[in-house]
Parts: structure tokens; C-alpha cells; sequence
């Protein structure tokens, strides 16, 4: 079971990084530019000139993907950092205090935790407005609940532990209880979060840039790339196969990490 | 049956806190709704006039108050765009809703409850092991594009449907219900894959119980020990994971119905967040908000209904 | 006649391809009405060889080696199938935590009830018939009221007297209770050994009772194997073994029970402190 759960960290770590590499690559090279329009070659099929073919405006694919790979990464790694700093500080913050604020705290996040994620990043859009970075603020604040529960049990359980109760006697200072002495304590959880946090970031950006809600036109991004490849799924499907399995492997390789991580998982 | 009563007057005042938190978002937020109904080219006496005759002056309370009472008057406004009252825009886009995400349920509930069980009473074997692998990558799959993958593979190619040949429920119900079918699969497959890993790691637990050698030293077989004794006690968990399903496929409804043209409440709401039709954004988050929390209530109530211990805690 | 011998019995635990004998070479028979105790520590094997007999070991146990005689009949070589119908009809067995070993989602006459539905075709209502028999014969009090509760309502003492009822209802030649007692209240331990004790004597139950507890084995107990690491130490008249040891380690297990007049000078001398 162990041996198990190791191979599909090393695994989905290895996507991961190899992704992420595309990506470094893609900020200095991409084989064509992904802007570039080109009459003469729509919808050109994979070829060893485009190896993923071309979309309706002949615009090289394999260039695009990189470049939409970049804006995901981009995009969940912001997501998630925002979450999960306000999330961790706030679960950490109730759990060890207590009292009416953790409560008015738990009540929201359970509000919040009810409503699946894809419906509250369209309320808060359609209140802020469509974009890019809107999209980024909606999936935030949206992330941030589910850590700062997690963080929040984590920290409750430790509030009452005798390493805390003798550190508290010898004088140390609340705040550095709170990120010395018990933060490291709950690293692995904090850590299997984050791998879920990518993994949701990655499916919701898709999601909302594919009704054309999150990343704007000029900008490349796979779930758009995907949205308007629809109409010629018949004559040319290399236009929608290529980003989606992007989406997938981005996503597939978090979800492989955070199996991986997760505290005695029996899969 | 008092335990019921707290459970029903939480539900309600949840519902007014939510439905206010809404109200306020889009009508203090969102700007001028006066503005935006009139545009950009609107003199100001023009707004100042639509805004007397909005009631947009009033307090945010009163407001509030008078919205709520014609909602539960069944008057839910009217739509800036269209200028016509949002229940008629709404009402033959609700059963669609209704529809798809009805069927899709039932393909995560009929698939996942034999095959979680099967893996669970199979466990390491090769095609559990199998099973489970397929179930990772698949929950790695935006529902949308194994939309685009169905559509791809039985609608242009074996040609079983022709996509984007909606069919409305009043002209022909078998042709409407037929079209359902590849976009509720296409919603089910991801979480039938939660659903099965689910369930089965519910069953695996539950097996390592001390009830579990109770009842083999009674006799029973590991089918009787399976089917008497450990499926219940599973069931506790995989029920709070069904209602999640359930609320996630109509969030996920929202993007499919766009995948598959199909004119229901989550394309009405998609076309109304552009075009900033906010009377009609209001209605649709308040009536998926509302399902959610009776949804999650339900829930509640079940629970007491399988597990005895909950009935006599509360 | 012999209820049950067990002979040069093995039990090893796999870790992969490695093999950890946890019970080794252990031989001891019972008599017909007989109630012998296993006692040792924790890890001495003496849960492992009460599974064994049941054949309820864990999947990565098995039994390696010797036999297990019941009635005469080797079960140790019986398949799944045939041991399903020794287990609850003629070897009942009760466990340490009363609290989980009942199941939590059904009500106690369900339970009570459910060998009879496995081994017999008795109907709904000659079952109940039966079911309250056995729940007067382990004192249990309301039986009618109790009958139709969950467990969660009871208390750890009347978990214990329902596994019994469980457990007993088939009437079985043999009882099996691994540390029945050790998770209960000292009084209504006393309780509950003092219901074995009388189940023993009416029905002529023989009982193999599993414990840590040299004080409470010897209450109940006729006969006494002493077991360490996995291997007997010693083996005889309850009496015998509890006034005359003749191992080292049988000496110091009985050093560890509180008696009375050691802890009054205990006592005495922490107050003189």
C-alpha cells in the first residue's frame, strides 16, 4: 500500500515538473508565436511543421497550449497561494483562540462550503465582472474555506497537546506558538491541501475560461482554446484533443500528488 | 420529531440570510441597476427618474423587504434585457435543468453503488486495481470535455445523435430525454469515479470494525457480513457524498448545457451574467441556493433515518 | 471426552515475504464443562490462538502448523464454508470492547437473534420466543423494551450480557470470551464472571476465557495456560498454578495483582511519606 502511494507521488511529480519545465520553456520559446495568424494555414492537421496542427486562424497549436499551460499555472498558482495564506491564517487564528469569532468564522465557511465551487466563481463574477483577474479574486475567495478548516481542526487538536501547554508555561509569545511551534506540526496536511487546491484551481479555470467568463480573448488559454474549437470538432478535433489532454495531465498529475501525500490513504 | 422542527426553522433563516447576502451583492456591488438598464447614453434626469420609479432611493432594508415579499408572491422582477418578467423566462428552463441533472444522478447512483461494492469485495484484485486507476484519471477530466469527447465520438462519428439538435420536451419527450443522455453521461463520469473510490474506501473501513468479526463468529458468510452488516454502516458517508454530487451537477450543469446547446436555467444564467441582466442572475443563484440548503437538510434528515445514533443524540 | 485440543499449535503473521511466529508450539485440551483460562501479557498470543480456533485470524495471519480438535473433528482443516457452520451454532465467542463489537445501525433483539436465523429455519416470532429466553438467562433486565434498542443505548456492562445472549443462543458446547471483562467497570466485571460462572454450571458450557488477569482467572477459571511470546509456559489446576508456580514468569504476573492487604500497606506508607 505504502510502495502504492509512493509511485503516484514520484509519478504525478514527475508530470508535474515536466509540465511546469514546458512552461519555464515556453516563456522563452515557443516554435511559433501563439498569436501569429497565418490565412494560408487553418486548420492544418498535426504535421511535423505543427506537430499539434493548426486552429481556424492558423495559429500554431502546440504554441498556444504552451502558452495556455503558462496562464493555468499562473492562475492556480495565484489562486491557491492567496487561498491558502488567508485560509491557513484564519484556521490557525480561530482554532487556537476560539471563542464567537471562530464560531461567526465556522458558520461562513460552512455556508460557503455547501455551494459547489464552480456556482460561487460565477456569483462572484457576475457581481465583479468578467475577467481575468476577477476570476483569480472569485476562485480565492472561494479556496479559502476549505483550508482554513482543515488548518483550523489541525490547530485545535494541537492547542491541547502537553508540547504546547509547556510551551505556553514558559512564557512563549502566542503568535510564536502559532507559526513555530505548531505550523510545522501540520505541514503534511497543509501540503496534501495544497496538491487539491491545484487540482481544483486547474479544473475551475478551465471551466469558467471555456463559458468565457475567466481569461480573455488575446490572452491563450486552454479552456477557451477548447470552447472554440467546438464548431470544428468534425473537420478539425486536433484543435480540442491537444488543450484537453493538457487540462488533464495538469490536472491528473496534482490529484496523483495529493494521493500520494494524503495520511494513510488505502487505495 | 423536535429535532426536526430546529433543523426546518435553521433552514429557513439560512435561506433569508442567503437570499439577503445576494440581494445586497448585486443591488449595492453591481453599481447603478438603473444605469445599466438604461445604458451608457441615458441622460441623468432620464436615471434619476428610472431610479424614483425602481424604488432605488429606499433603504437597502426596505428594498430588500419589498423584494422578498414579491418573490414569495411569485413575482421575481423583471428582466432588464428582455423587459419581460423572469418567470416566464424561467419557467420551461427550469424542468430542463430538472431533467438533466435527474438523469445524470441516476448514472452516478446505479454505476457507483455496484462497482464501489464489487471493488471494495474484490480489493487488490487486477481489476480493482484496474478500476482504480481509471477512476484517478478520469476525476482529472473536466466534465466539459468529455462532452466534446462523447459528442466527438457518438455524435460525429458513429453519428448515435446529431449534436447540437436539441429537441424541446413539448415537440417530442423521447427525443428530448434521448438528446439528455450524452451530456448527463458526460457529467456522471467524474463523479462516478469520486463516488466509487468512495464508497469503496467507506466499505474497506468499515470491514476492519470489530462488529465485522462479531458477525463472522455468528456464521455469516463474507456476502451476509458484506450486505447485512457493513454496506449501512458505509452508507453514513456516501450519502453526504451524494448530496454533494447532487449540487455539483447542477453546478456543472451551468457549463454542460453550453456544451451541448441546450437552452436550460445554466445557459440563461451564463448569457445573463454577460449581458448583466441582473433581475434574472438574482433568480437563478436564489433558486439553486435554495436547492442546496434543502438539499443539504435532507441530508440531515436522512442520517437520523440510518444511523439510530444521531435520532436519540439530537 | 475431549471438547477441544489443540495440538503444537502455529500461528504466523506475513509481512510480505517474511513470516513472525506469534503462536508456537502451544498444545492444551479442554474437558466437557470445563472453563479454562489463557493468560499472558499483551503480544503472548493468546487472542491469536482463541482466532485460530475460530479460524478468524486477520488475512495476513494463518496457521502454519498443528492441529485443532473440536468434538473430535479436525476444524483446523475445515474450509470457509464448513466452518460457517461451526461458528455461532457450536462455538459461540465474545469479545474485549462491547462497545463495537455490536453492530451500531441495528436493534439488540436483531442481533441477539441473528445466529438462529443463519443455522435454523425457526420463524420470526419462535425466534423472538428464544431470543427473550436467552435474554432472561443473562439477567438481563426489560428484555422486551431492550430488545427492540440500539446499542448506543446500553451501557458497556449490558453490551457484555447481549454478546453473551448472542453468543449462547445456539446453545454451543463451547464459549469462547477474549478478555470479556477487561474493558468493563470492576464491579460489573465481577458481575459478569459471576454470570459465566453460573451459565457454566447450569448448561455444563465449557468456556475458554481469554485474560491478562491472573485475579480474574482465578474466579472464574477450573484449569490455567500460561502463555509468553507465543509459547506455553506452564499449564495446570487453577489452584495449583495460583499457589505454586513453578515458572519464574508465572511468579511475577501473580506479583502484579493488587491484593488487598498490599495495597493497605501500600497505603500506609505513602500516608507515613
Amino acid at each position: 500500500m505504502r510502495q502504492k502511494q509512493k509511485n503516484q507521488l514520484v509519478i504525478g511529480m514527475g508530470i508535474a515538473l515536466f509540465l511546469f519545465l514546458l512552461f519555464l520553456l515556453s516563456i522563452f520559446y515557443t516554435p511559433f508565436d501563439p498569436d501569429m495568424m497565418n490565412a494560408k494555414e487553418k486548420l492544418v492537421a498535426p504535421s511535423f511543421q505543427h506537430i499539434f496542427g493548426t486552429d481556424q486562424f492558423g495559429r500554431d497549436i502546440c504554441s498556444r497550449v504552451l502558452k495556455g499551460l503558462g496562464t493555468t499555472f499562473i492562475i492556480a498558482l495565484s489562486t491557491v497561494s492567496i487561498g491558502a495564506i488567508v485560509g491557513v491564517v484564519l484556521g490557525a487564528v480561530t482554532g487556537y483562540f476560539g471563542g464567537w469569532m471562530d464560531e461567526i468564522c465556522m458558520r461562513i465557511n460552512d455556508v460557503i462550503i455547501a455551494f459547489p465551487n464552480i456556482l460561487l466563481v460565477l456569483i462572484f463574477i457576475s457581481v465583479l465582472g468578467v475577467g481575468q483577474n476577477n476570476m483569480i479574486l472569485a476562485l480565492s475567495i472561494v479556496f479559502i474555506p476549505s483550508f482554513s478548516r482543515m488548518t483550523r481542526s489541525e490547530f485545535l487538536t494541537h492547542r491541547d497537546m502537553d508540547y504546547v501547554k509547556s510551551a505556553r508555561l514558559m512564557g512563549v509569545s502566542h503568535f510564536r506558538i502559532l507559526f513555530v511551534h505548531i505550523l510545522p506540526n501540520t505541514v503534511p496536511t497543509i501540503l496534501s491541501m495544497l496538491a487539491i487546491g491545484f487540482n481544483n484551481a486547474i479544473l475551475a479555470e478551465a471551466g469558467m475560461s471555456y463559458l468565457g467568463l475567466g481569461v480573455q480573448p488575446p490572452t491563450p488559454s486552454l479552456g477557451r482554446m477548447l470552447a472554440e474549437s467546438q464548431i470544428y470538432l468534425a473537420t478539425a478535433p486536433w484543435i480540442a484533443i491537444f488543450p484537453g489532454m493538457a487540462i488533464v495531465l495538469l490536472a491528473l498529475s496534482f490529484s496523483m500528488i495529493s494521493e500520494g501525500l494524503s495520511k494513510g490513504g488505502r487505495s | 420529531m423536535k429535532y426536526g422542527l430546529k433543523k426546518l426553522v435553521a433552514l429557513i433563516i439560512t435561506v433569508f440570510v442567503v437570499s439577503f447576502l445576494s440581494f445586497l451583492a448585486f443591488s449595492v456591488i453591481s453599481g447603478d441597476a438603473a444605469q445599466s438598464k438604461l445604458g451608457t447614453e441615458a441622460t441623468k434626469e432620464q436615471v434619476e427618474a428610472l431610479r424614483e420609479e425602481m424604488g432605488l432611493d429606499e433603504p437597502v432594508f426596505t428594498r430588500y423587504g419589498t423584494w422578498i415579499c414579491n418573490i414569495l408572491k411569485g413575482d421575481f422582477g423583471i428582466s432588464y434585457r428582455y423587459n419581460i418578467p423572469v418567470k416566464d423566462m424561467i419557467k420551461d428552463r427550469i424542468p430542463i435543468m430538472i431533467a438533466l441533472v435527474g438523469m445524470s444522478f441516476l448514472f452516478v447512483v446505479t454505476i457507483s453503488i455496484p462497482v464501489g461494492i464489487f471493488c471494495a469485495s474484490y480489493k487488490s484484485s487486477w481489476l480493482d486495481q484496474g478500476i482504480c486507476i481509471v477512476n484517478q484519471i478520469m476525476m482529472a477530466v473536466p466534465s466539459f470535455f468529455i462532452g466534446m469527447i462523447l459528442t466527438f465520438i457518438f455524435g460525429l462519428i458513429l453519428r448515435w445523435f446529431t449534436p447540437g439538435a436539441y429537441v424541446a420536451i413539448s415537440r417530442d419527450p423521447i427525443g428530448f430525454f434521448l438528446y439528455l443522455i450524452p451530456p448527463s453521461i458526460a457529467m456522471a463520469i467524474p463523479k462516478t469515479a469520486m463516488a466509487i473510490k468512495i464508497l469503496r474506501s467507506a466499505i474497506l473501513s468499515q470491514m476492519d470494525m470489530d462488529y465485522v468479526r462479531t458477525a463472522y463468529s455468528r456464521g455469516n458468510t463474507k456476502y451476509q457480513v458484506l450486505y447485512h452488516h457493513v454496506l449501512r454502516n458505509a452508507l453514513m458517508p456516501t450519502i453526504t457524498f451524494g448530496a454533494m454530487v447532487l449540487i455539483d451537477l447542477v453546478a456543472n450543469s451551468v457549463i454542460m448545457e453550453q456544451v451541448f446547446s441546450i437552452p436550460g436555467l445554466g445557459n440563461l444564467l451564463i448569457t445573463s451574467i454577460s449581458s448583466r441582466d441582473y433581475p434574472v442572475v438574482q433568480f437563478i443563484i436564489i433558486f439553486i441556493a435554495t436547492f442546496v440548503i434543502i438539499t443539504n437538510f435532507l441530508v440531515d434528515f436522512l442520517y437520523g433515518k440510518i444511523d439510530p445514533r444521531v435520532r436519540v443524540k439530537k | 471426552m475431549n471438547v477441544l485440543e489443540v495440538d503444537q499449535l502455529e500461528v504466523t503473521f506475513f509481512h510480505g515475504k517474511e513470516g513472525n511466529k506469534v503462536v508456537k508450539d502451544v498444545s492444551f485440551a479442554m474437558k466437557e464443562g470445563e472453563i479454562v483460562g489463557i493468560v499472558g501479557e499483551s503480544g503472548s498470543g493468546k487472542t491469536q490462538t482463541s482466532l485460530a480456533i475460530m479460524q478468524l485470524l486477520n488475512e495476513t495471519a494463518a496457521i502454519t502448523g498443528g492441529t485443532i480438535r473440536f468434538c473430535g473433528n479436525e476444524i483446523s482443516s475445515y474450509t470457509e464454508k464448513k466452518m460457517q457452520e461451526i461458528r455461532g451454532k457450536e462455538i459461540g465467542m465474545i469479545f474485549q470492547e462491547p462497545m463495537t463489537a455490536l453492530n451500531p445501525v441495528h436493534r439488540i433483539g436483531q442481533q441477539i437473534e441473528e445466529s438462529l436465523k443463519l443455522h435454523t429455519n425457526l420463524s420470526k416470532l419462535e425466534r423472538k420466543k428464544r431470543a427473550m429466553e436467552v435474554m432472561k438467562l443473562v439477567e438481563l433486565p426489560n428484555p422486551e423494551i431492550i430488545y427492540h434498542q440500539y446499542p448506543h443505548q446500553l451501557s458497556g456492562g449490558m453490551r457484555q450480557r447481549i454478546m453473551i445472549a448472542s453468543a449462547l443462543i445456539m446453545e454451543p458446547k463451547l464459549l469462547i470470551a477474549d478478555e470479556p471483562t477487561t474493558a468493563l467497570d470492576v464491579t460489573i466485571q465481577a458481575q459478569i464472571l459471576a454470570l459465566l460462572k453460573k451459565i457454566n454450571q447450569e448448561k455444563k458450557l465449557s468456556i475458554l476465557f481469554i485474560s491478562h488477569d491472573l485475579g480474574v482467572i482465578h474466579k472464574l477459571c477450573h484449569r490455567v495456560v500460561v502463555m509468553k511470546s507465543g509459547k506455553k509456559m506452564e499449564e495446570g489446576d487453577v489452584e495449583e498454578v495460583f499457589h505454586f508456580p513453578k515458572e519464574d514468569y508465572t511468579k511475577e504476573l501473580l506479583q502484579a495483582i493488587p491484593t488487598r492487604r498490599m495495597s493497605f500497606r501500600k497505603r500506609r506508607k505513602e500516608g507515613m511519606q
